[in-house]
């Protein structure tokens, strides 16, 4: 399915929009950390949380769950929740 | 790290800021300074540090507003970064305890000379870790992480600084890999002498926040602590409550800071230590009156510098702006070269680059308008 990454993580995938295989979100997820290593840690602390300033978008909705199901016709919104100065 | 030998020679500054990171190449002499930078703009660097034992490799602590922790390694000084493999994470929940994610590593420290490879790092929440190829992956170290003893002193979100309390100050001893100090923003000084197997508490003499029970190791609050090159049995520690001398095998810290002048007080973020006289340290006092400013006292910035343990002080302001100015200098912002005579740099929290190659007797301003300063390390190329 096609994922949108956001800008600061340009920097592994080199590129806005991906190409990555997976049921789920997580699968996803992992997917885009075999093909671009580190990038999943950006997002997803160690004990599978979404990190702070993470949102996941699927169908318009925010995504909360990693076993979220996805299918594959769709795609998956990754954005960065601007804070902070 | 074991001292070496007084030495001229090029030498780099290594600094880091809360939007990137700086490097300046100094020439023989300290008087001109070649800028190589930015590198990682717009990310937070607390620590950047340069391997002693190769002269090339340097690690480099980041995250960003939005994404969770890593480290950057370059073995070419900079020149390239790759993303260390593995980053400091912790792991699942154990001992009945919450499971805990790193949200930055704050401190970088390289290992003994005879381990190659081997780094240390402390993070926020406070956590230590090792790495032993170079910083390219990272484990928990040692027992400290889930020790349920160690988790009440490390305390919480709420109990450390603005943006949580932080695990600093790693130090191996020179003469002996295996034993090593902590400090922790909330939480005090300890001490390993098998490696990291175990530690024990070492704030005997430390004094803690009016109210609050000194014997209670969780409200002693170091902000600094050095070990000297010239003399490993003597460390120096600045303090949330004032400036100490630990003098081993003794275990009870000596408040030297009560030598400090009134006007500027013995609190403060940085200390140094000279590279090569046990009896030279320098401070840099802030105000830590009522609220806390955090600022320079009296908006008036001022080093000060003991040559007798702490016997006596001497304020080191020559240069530096004579008032309203009201900055000051983290923690891990403040640094010294080995040089026959001492350079000293510091950082700050305005952006400020400052240097002085005569031990401080004199100050300049070696770059300006910098984001916020938080670390600044001082490192020799090969």
């Amino acid at each position: 399915m096609r994922v949108l990454i956001p800008s600061a993580l340009h920097a592994y995938t080199g590129r806005p929009w991906v190409e990555a295989a997976g049921g789920t979100v997580g699968e996803i997820l992992d997917d885009l950390e075999r093909q671009f290593p580190g990038i999943r840690f950006r997002m997803i602390d160690e004990q599978g949380n979404i990190r702070r300033h993470i949102r996941l978008f699927y169908r318009r909705e925010m995504v909360f769950d990693l076993a979220t199901p996805l299918a594959d016709d769709e795609e998956l919104m990754i954005v960065q929740a601007l804070s902070g100065g | 790290m074991s001292e070496q030998a007084t030495r001229q020679g090029q030498l780099v500054l290594l600094v880091a800021t809360r939007k990137g990171a700086w490097l300046y190449h100094g020439d023989a002499e300290r008087r001109s300074w070649r800028v190589d930078g930015p590198h990682f703009l717009g990310h937070i660097i607390n620590h950047l540090v340069l391997d002693p034992r190769d002269g090339r490799t340097l690690l480099a602590a980041a995250k960003t507003g939005h994404l969770g922790p890593t480290i950057f390694r370059s073995t070419d000084l900079g020149q390239t970064w790759q993303e260390a493999a593995k980053p400091p994470a912790f792991g699942p929940a154990r001992n009945g305890l919450a499971a805990r994610s790193v949200d930055h590593t704050f401190w970088l420290t390289p290992g003994h000379p005879e381990e190659a490879g081997v780094w240390y790092a402390g993070t926020s929440p406070q956590g230590l870790f090792r790495s032993e190829d170079g910083g390219d992956s990272w484990a928990p170290f040692s027992c400290i992480n889930d020790d349920p003893q160690y988790r009440e002193w490390f305390g919480t979100v709420q109990d450390g600084t603005p943006d949580g309390p932080k695990l600093h100050s790693i130090i191996v001893d020179p003469r002996d890999p295996k034993h090593l100090y902590f400090a922790m923003s909330g939480g005090g000084v300890h001490e390993s002498g098998d490696g990291g197997e175990s530690f024990a508490p070492l704030v005997d003499g430390m004094a803690v926040v009016e109210g609050f029970d000194p014997a209670n190791v969780a409200f002693h609050d170091p902000h600094c602590l050095r070990l000297c090159p010239s003399n490993p049995d003597r460390l120096y520690q600045q303090n949330h409550c004032g400036i100490y001398r630990l003098d081993r095998p003794a275990d009870r810290w000596q408040r030297i800071g009560r030598n400090m002048p009134a006007e500027s007080g013995d609190i403060g973020f940085p200390m140094v230590v000279h590279p090569r006289d046990d009896r030279t340290a320098w401070v840099f006092p802030m105000d830590g009156s009522d609220v806390w400013p955090r600022t320079s006292p009296g908006g008036s910035p001022a080093v000060y510098v003991t040559h007798d343990a702490g016997d006596s002080w001497q304020r080191q302001d020559h240069g530096l702006p004579p008032g309203q100015t009201w900055w000051t200098v983290k923690r891990q912002a403040m640094g010294a070269d080995r040089e026959s005579q001492i350079g000293l740099y510091f950082g700050t929290t305005s952006g400020d680059l400052w240097f002085s190659t005569d031990e401080g007797g004199h100050w300049e301003a070696l770059a300006r308008h910098l984001p916020e300063i938080y670390a600044v390390e001082v490192g020799y190329p090969r």
